[in-house]
């Protein structure tokens, strides 16, 4: 079996966030840049299976020249190859814009089974998987926990709402986007960090952007809308302020 | 027919309150673009009626039975391209994540995704989503001609007193749809063994969040819940790691609690975290970032290191109550 893994690489959770000097977006100069979680959760679910079924796993992410350490991490971690898409301009791009994108450089690879996160931690658009799929005409199914390959294709456990899951089955090709939580994700040893070096990754460059369907116009911090009473002072000083909200207004003392 | 419409969502003939919260959205973009907000769902068996639209699309075809993301593009995009409406609503439900990008993707649109406000903009209406797990607002705005294709947010728009009113006329619209262009077959929905814990009930919770970083510091959560006689709860990343089993999950796709107290401890406060606690009639947050979004439905909130704080207010409250 072979699968692709789209990965998006997006700051680090505890970055300070300040808004760039145009208001279009976020200021990138000092920030740290991770995996995007779900992705990491597809990773692993790639990892699994190809282990179970056997095949190859390739890891494809777009973005600038910083990616290329997701993309090596993922290798160490046990991604067979990768393919890094060189694109200065994700702004410049919506959706439809990145999923072209990774439609044209999977069409070369014909994989079996394509996974991608369930949403991405910057954007937060939980489309580009659904969209991809759209885009290369395979079935697709959403907030995927377990993978399972059978004679006719797969079988996949979908998280719906309020705890309640539904299994889905579908033949191949097909795409899945994955939610966070479905296996125990592993480090890389120091054994694959050094594999990591011999493997290959491919660039790939993005055709010009084209027009966009929607625009990202502005980007500013939330006004509050509660007023939300802070207690201040040394942890001891907090804790007696807590204590007496806990007694005389929430009364659960 | 230009102007709105809504795309509602039932399960076993009732609807769900995020499909009337859409309604409310589809009459406020209704007012700012002009025409009429009208509604659809699809295979209810026209049993269910709702009032205060122009008019009930009531799509109906035995294989819309049971949800597949294939079956409802393939009647939406029959149904969008038979009225034209100028902009497509749908309540931000796992359903519609699953179908609605797709949708959108074959009229060449992108959707604009769980979106929390709306206002006039220069050029046609603006659509507030939120960025980076809500640390950040961003403006959207289409900018291709056509359909615009809208998710709305859980709790963003005021659903009280939508969906009464005048009953719609209900006009059935029967689409063209074979099984073979059906690839996926859906199981029905189960829950997980049963459950131990019932949140729910739960007069006092703590919830724990990644901020305690790692597995050992749930022992001093347990002593602050054990001290206040609460429950212990957490958010999802706690969960996926295996630290506290997934019954004790509170958000989207874990419990719904209403607890007098909800104390967040470490918690950022992720739209799907808050869905599931809004309804707590106090809520007190101890997050060390001060732009942290939880404090956005915190009634006391205190910033600082939840690691110098917990063990000082387990502590008092063992104090309090000799
Ligand atoms: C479809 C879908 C469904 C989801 N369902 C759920 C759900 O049901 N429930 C849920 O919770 N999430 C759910 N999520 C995930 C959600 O989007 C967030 O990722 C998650 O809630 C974040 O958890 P957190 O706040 O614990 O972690 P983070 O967002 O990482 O926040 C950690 C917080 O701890 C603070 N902190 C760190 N160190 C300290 C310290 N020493 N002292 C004090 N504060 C500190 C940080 O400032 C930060 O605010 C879902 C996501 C999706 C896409
Ligand atoms: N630039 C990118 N490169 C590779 N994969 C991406 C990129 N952007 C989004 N994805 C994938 O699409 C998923 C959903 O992203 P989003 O639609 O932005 O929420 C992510 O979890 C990734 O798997």
């Amino acid at each position: 079996m072979k699968i692709l893994v789209a990965v998006k690489q997006v700051p680090e959770r505890d970055a300070q966030i300040h808004v760039a000097a145009d208001g279009k977006w976020i200021d990138e100069d000092d920030l740290s840049y991770t995996i995007n979680e779900p992705d990491a959760y597809a990773l692993e679910e790639a990892l699994q299976l190809k282990e179970k079924n056997g095949g190859e796993v390739v890891v494809v992410c777009a973005g600038p020249e910083r990616v290329t350490s997701t993309l090596r991490e993922a290798l160490a971690k046990g991604a067979d190859r990768a393919i890094h898409i060189e694109a200065d301009d994700l702004g410049e791009r919506d959706t439809l814009g990145v999923a072209r994108m990774l439609a044209e450089a999977v069409k070369g690879e014909s994989p079996d089974l394509i996974l991608t996160g369930l949403q991405s931690d910057d954007l937060g658009l939980g489309q580009t998987g659904v969209v991809l799929a759209e885009l290369l005409g395979i079935p697709h199914a959403t907030i995927i926990m377990q993978v399972e390959k059978t004679d006719l294709g797969l079988r996949v456990k979908r998280e719906l709402e309020d705890g309640w899951f539904q299994h889905v089955e579908m033949p191949f090709p097909a795409l899945l986007t994955i939610q966070s939580g479905g296996n125990k994700l592993r480090y890389a040893t120091l054994m694959g960090i050094k594999k990591a070096k011999t493997k290959e990754t491919a660039t790939f460059s993005a055709s010009a952007a084209g027009a966009k369907a929607v625009s990202l116009e502005k980007v500013y911090l939330p006004e509050k809308q509660k007023r939300t009473e802070m207690l201040t002072g040394t942890p001891a000083e907090i804790a007696a302020k807590l204590v007496e909200k806990l007694k005389f207004d929430v009364r659960v003392l | 027919m230009s102007g709105v419409l809504v795309v509602l969502e039932q399960r076993e003939g009732e609807l769900n309150r995020m499909s009337l919260e859409a309604v409310a959205a589809g009459h406020l973009l209704a007012a700012k673009v002009g025409g009429e907000c009208s509604a659809a769902m699809l295979s209810s068996g026209g049993g269910l009626k709702v009032g205060g639209v122009a008019k009930l699309y009531s799509v109906e075809h035995e294989l819309l039975k049971d949800y597949t993301a294939d079956g409802y593009c393939a009647v939406l995009e029959q149904l969008v391209k038979k009225l034209e409406p100028g902009y497509v609503l749908f309540p931000h439900t796992y359903q519609v994540r699953d179908f609605a990008p797709a949708l959108a993707t074959r009229f060449g649109q992108v959707l604009i995704s769980d979106v929390v406000a709306m206002h006039d903009g220069d050029v046609g209406p603006v659509f507030v989503r939120q960025l980076l797990q809500g640390k950040l607002n961003a403006d959207y705005r289409q900018t291709a001609s056509g359909p615009c294709f809208v998710s709305v947010q859980a709790g963003s728009f005021r659903a009280e007193g939508e969906g009464s009113g005048a009953e719609a006329a209900v006009d059935v619209f029967v689409p063209e749809l074979k099984p073979e262009q059906i690839r996926s077959k859906p199981g029905e929905p189960f829950r997980e063994s049963a459950q131990t814990v019932d949140l729910s009930v739960a007069p006092v919770i703590v919830s724990v969040g990644r901020g305690i970083g790692e597995e050992g510091n749930i022992a001093m959560m347990q002593e602050l819940a054990d001290a206040l006689g609460a429950e212990l709860a957490a958010s999802r990343p706690i969960c996926d790691n295996g630290w506290l089993p997934m019954e004790r999950q509170v958000g989207s796709s874990g419990q719904t609690v209403s607890p007098k107290l909800y104390l967040a401890v470490g918690i950022s406060g992720a739209i799907q975290h808050l869905v599931g606690m809004k309804g707590s009639k106090a809520v007190i947050a101890i997050n060390k970032d001060e732009h942290a979004p939880i404090f956005e439905v915190a009634d006391f909130g205190v910033v600082g290191d939840l690691f110098e704080i917990v063990p000082e207010l387990t502590k008092a409250v063992l104090a309090a109550k000799g």
